[in-house]
């Protein structure tokens, strides 16, 4: 009786390895709770401390980037097994469920040579699930073994020696899983905002060499309908002044730094301002535009912006600020980014000064402020209305 | 997960599942096989019988991820102590629909915005005096806000909320709100260095403010901006650059609010420019709006910056406004101004836009002293017009030239002023004030205005309380 008792025990045991393997394996990790730990996500070769990619997992780069306090970033995309992304030439292009997106934000120890290895600081995953995307923030340890993921963010230390050579520190912030939307909400919805055909269409140093994007992408069978590169609409590179002109690489890095909150969906909706590249009213996206909610973030300052005038424009101030209730982008960020609010600077002071700004105002008029001292040719009107 | 201190959860959500998980022998097999694998050499009955039990639990287990949308509602209590801040923001963050969120007595400090995404949660406090939310150490990119709420059919009740860095309670796009008892407040001096709005509803629908005090804004203490149906009563709102603000709505009662102390009491603005466009149809009823002589302490180019001091109710460039039974009182530039955009002498470029009050209705309010001190740039050049003394009822006489016939405007579009005790009129007929070249004629004669409109609709939608 003990053997064939075993041996039934055993093929019980084997069935609940196999229910338990089946459990696991029936569950692409975009079904799931979310993994705790990124290594759950397969995304990296080893530990994922060098952040190369493991079969499948495609790196990627954007013409303009967000700034991030001066993080260097790796960004990579892994389509669910068979899964498409399809073209599209305004929008996000269209990814299926079980995508997921990474970046990853890291702290060179010396951005004058980035040999010198850098801090990995924490990887964002955006995935695709049934009922919409999710953004979640992993934060790397010490030791950079392992990212855990952290809801509610947090706070990192960094030092690094500067571009100009300068030792800068900085108490880094991982935005919270909430914040996650504060950028990529447009609507109701939540969205990736990278993979766009403006953002892509671009070169890529691939370990097979370089290519661009779209070609590799649909080579590798993961991009769908893509028309050739030179056919496809292409944003500026902020810092490039080969890749458009000072308009196009202003109206670029405002787009990647402030348009995803200040488009008609997005979060700032409400202020008016739609600093895409693509709008083309100027009072849209700021020119002699009053402010509507902006508090404190008008600094006194009447209009967004002032043709000629940086100084006058309030759009230069708060992306010159550090105050919490003045500076934008609001979050991400603690820093100034100093190359880019130069080149914005540089935009606005290039405009042509506005004839309408001095157009007649009465009330601020000398003869307004004569009727404000008494003018007794208008108490006379006033007299003659009694 | 913050579990053990003073955070409680019942009965699951999404941790909950993964713990359940965590348990079961499907994620952390060792030792439950090696408790398996142990009893089966002892009594053999009993491990077929465990092994079953096991697949089932297994089973279940997967069964339940698949349903964990389900859950039933619970309560997560919270208490005050070391890493609350982060406790709340991971419960709000992993909060179900139907959840409550309970915050006990006592004092919360934060140094980033605490937000809320998940839609039907309550977040309640034990009371605006007891459950304190201050945001003194807010640090910059962490958002501006103290809290900020965009999903739709959240109740936020009973708590305080203290000088954030930027506005204190913002809700964006979202729809059946409840902000109820809470208090939003810079605690010091009003200044300039205060957040910009108290309780700050945007792009909203159905959005009910009640029972809440509002202090210290440097714009205003509560506003309501680009929503449809909104009410707001009950509040108390003083020491505010604006008291109450209704900006580019559709659809707005405010009522029973007492208002005082502000720069001005209540604004009814309609600003060019906006996404929701112009705004239309507001009731402002039952309300004592008195004393708001406050100097302004707004950041200049805000629109409310130009607000004189002692302005107790401003419409500009709205339509379907009814001002009634109102208590109106003590505001020194003037008590009632019905104003177009114009006078602000912004530009703007909007060719939807229109810059022009119509259809207001002012009737049965009591006027109280006031006007006898204009201040800030449009009550002294105003005031001068009038020989320093406002009337309790200014109106720029500003009309759309399109909307004019024979010097009126159409019998729905026109201005209408009766029944308000023994208040004075003055229309200052700005249209003509080009100095030097022509000077406006002012007239005090309010009898061409006395012809009622037909009253506006209550707001009111399935699932506001009364």
């Amino acid at each position: 009786m003990m053997p064939r008792s075993r041996a039934a025990v055993c093929a019980a045991l084997a069935a609940v390895v196999l229910v338990a393997a089946g459990c696991r394996q029936e569950q692409p990790v975009w079904e799931g709770p979310p993994p705790t730990s990124l290594a759950e996500y397969g995304l990296f070769v080893g530990n994922g401390s060098t952040q190369q990619p493991t079969e499948g997992v495609i790196p990627y780069d954007v013409n303009s980037e967000l700034f991030s306090d001066y993080a260097e970033k790796y960004r990579f995309i892994k389509l669910p097994p068979g899964g498409q992304a399809v073209y599209h030439p305004d929008e996000v292009f269209d990814l299926p469920v079980g995508t997921i997106l990474a970046k990853t934000f890291a702290i060179p120890h010396d951005r004058r040579d980035l040999k010198q290895g850098e801090r990995l600081i924490e990887t964002r995953i955006l995935m695709h699930r049934e009922d919409g995307w999710v953004g979640l923030p992993y934060v790397w340890n010490e030791n950079r073994t392992d990212a855990k993921l952290e809801l509610a963010g947090g706070t990192v230390d960094v030092e690094w020696i500067h571009d100009d050579g300068q030792r800068l520190t900085n108490n880094y912030i991982v935005p919270n899983a909430n914040q996650c939307k504060g950028c990529h909400k447009s609507g109701d919805r939540m969205i990736p905002i990278g993979p766009k055909a403006r953002h892509l269409n671009r070169d890529f140093a691939y370990a097979g060499g370089i290519e661009n994007q779209f070609q590799h992408w649909e080579k590798a069978g993961v991009l769908a309908r893509a028309p050739a590169p030179a056919d496809a609409p292409r944003l500026a590179v902020w810092d490039d002044p080969e890749s458009g002109t000072l308009d196009e690489r202003a109206r670029a890095w405002l787009e990647i730094n402030c348009a995803h909150c200040h488009h008609p969906d997005g979060p700032a909706a409400n202020s008016g301002l739609d600093l895409m590249a693509s709008q083309t009213n100027p009072t849209e996206f700021g020119v002699l535009k009053s402010p509507v909610a902006a508090g404190r973030g008008s600094g006194g300052l009447l209009y967004d912006i002032v043709p000629g005038k940086p100084d006058a424009s309030i759009l230069m101030l708060r992306i010159e600020s550090t105050d919490p209730d003045i500076m934008m982008p609001e979050l991400g960020k603690r820093l100034i980014h100093e190359e880019g609010v130069a080149l914005v600077r540089e935009w606005i002071a290039a405009m042509e000064p506005s004839p309408e700004v001095e157009a007649r105002r009465p009330l601020a008029s000398e003869e307004g402020r004569a009727v404000a001292r008494g003018s007794a040719k208008l108490r006379t009107a006033a007299d003659h209305a009694d | 997960m913050g579990d053990g201190t003073g955070q409680s959860r019942f009965p699951v959500g999404m941790l909950a599942v993964i713990d359940t998980l965590a348990l079961s022998v499907a994620c952390v097999p060792a030792q439950a096989v090696e408790f398996f694998w142990n009893s089966i050499m002892n009594n053999f009955r009993a491990d077929v019988l465990a092994a079953i039990v096991l697949i089932a639990a297994i089973s279940v287990g997967c069964q339940q991820e698949e349903t964990s949308s389900g859950a039933a509602p619970s309560l997560v209590r919270i208490e005050p102590g070391a890493d609350a801040a982060r406790r709340i923001q991971e419960a709000l963050i992993q909060a179900q629909p139907g959840d409550t969120i309970e915050l006990a007595a006592g004092r919360y400090d934060f140094t980033s915005t605490l937000s809320l995404d998940v839609r039907d949660v309550t977040v309640r406090g034990q009371g605006h005096d007891k459950t304190l939310l201050t945001f003194t150490g807010q640090r910059q990119g962490t958002g501006g806000e103290g809290v900020s709420i965009t999903s739709d059919g959240v109740e936020i009740r009973d708590l305080a909320i203290e000088d954030t860095q930027g506005d204190a309670l913002k809700i964006n796009g979202a729809e059946d709100i409840v902000v109820r008892n809470v208090r939003t407040e810079w605690t010091g001096e009003p200044q300039e260095t205060n957040g910009a709005y108290g309780i700050y509803p945007v792009m909203c629908r159905r959005v009910l403010v009640e029972g809440c005090i509002a202090r210290g804004a440097s714009d205003a203490g509560i506003y309501v901006g680009q929503s449809e149906d909104v009410v707001v009563r009950r509040n108390s709102a003083k020491e505010n650059v604006a008291g109450i603000e209704i900006e580019n709505c559709t659809r707005a009662d405010v009522y029973d609010n007492d208002i005082t102390g502000n720069t001005g009491g209540i604004l009814v603005f309609s600003l060019p420019n906006l996404p929701a466009g112009n705004g239309s149809v507001c009731r402002v009823f039952d309300n004592r709006v008195s004393d708001n002589n406050h100097r302004n302490f707004a950041p200049q180019g805000n629109i409310v910056g130009m607000v004189p001091p002692g302005t107790g109710i401003m419409i500009m460039a709205y339509d379907q406004v009814e001002v009634f039974d109102n208590t109106i009182a003590n505001n020194q530039t003037v008590n009632l101004a019905i104003l177009s955009y114009l006078v602000t002498e912004k530009q703007f470029d909007d060719s939807d836009y229109d810059p022009y009050c119509e259809a207001i209705h002012v009737h049965d309010n009591r006027f109280e002293g006031g006007g006898d001190e204009p201040q800030g740039k449009l009550g002294t050049v105003l005031g001068a017009l009038l020989g320093g003394q406002f009337p309790d009822i200014a109106y720029d006489g500003l009309n759309d030239p399109a909307k004019v016939t024979d010097g009126q405007l159409s019998e729905s579009l026109r201005i209408s002023i009766h029944d308000n005790g023994d208040a004075d009129f003055a229309n200052l007929d700005l249209e003509n004030f080009e100095p030097p070249l022509k000077w406006p004629t002012v007239s005090r004669d309010a009898d061409p205005y006395a012809s009622p409109l037909e009253p506006l609709a209550p707001v009111i939608w399935e699932g506001l309380a009364q």
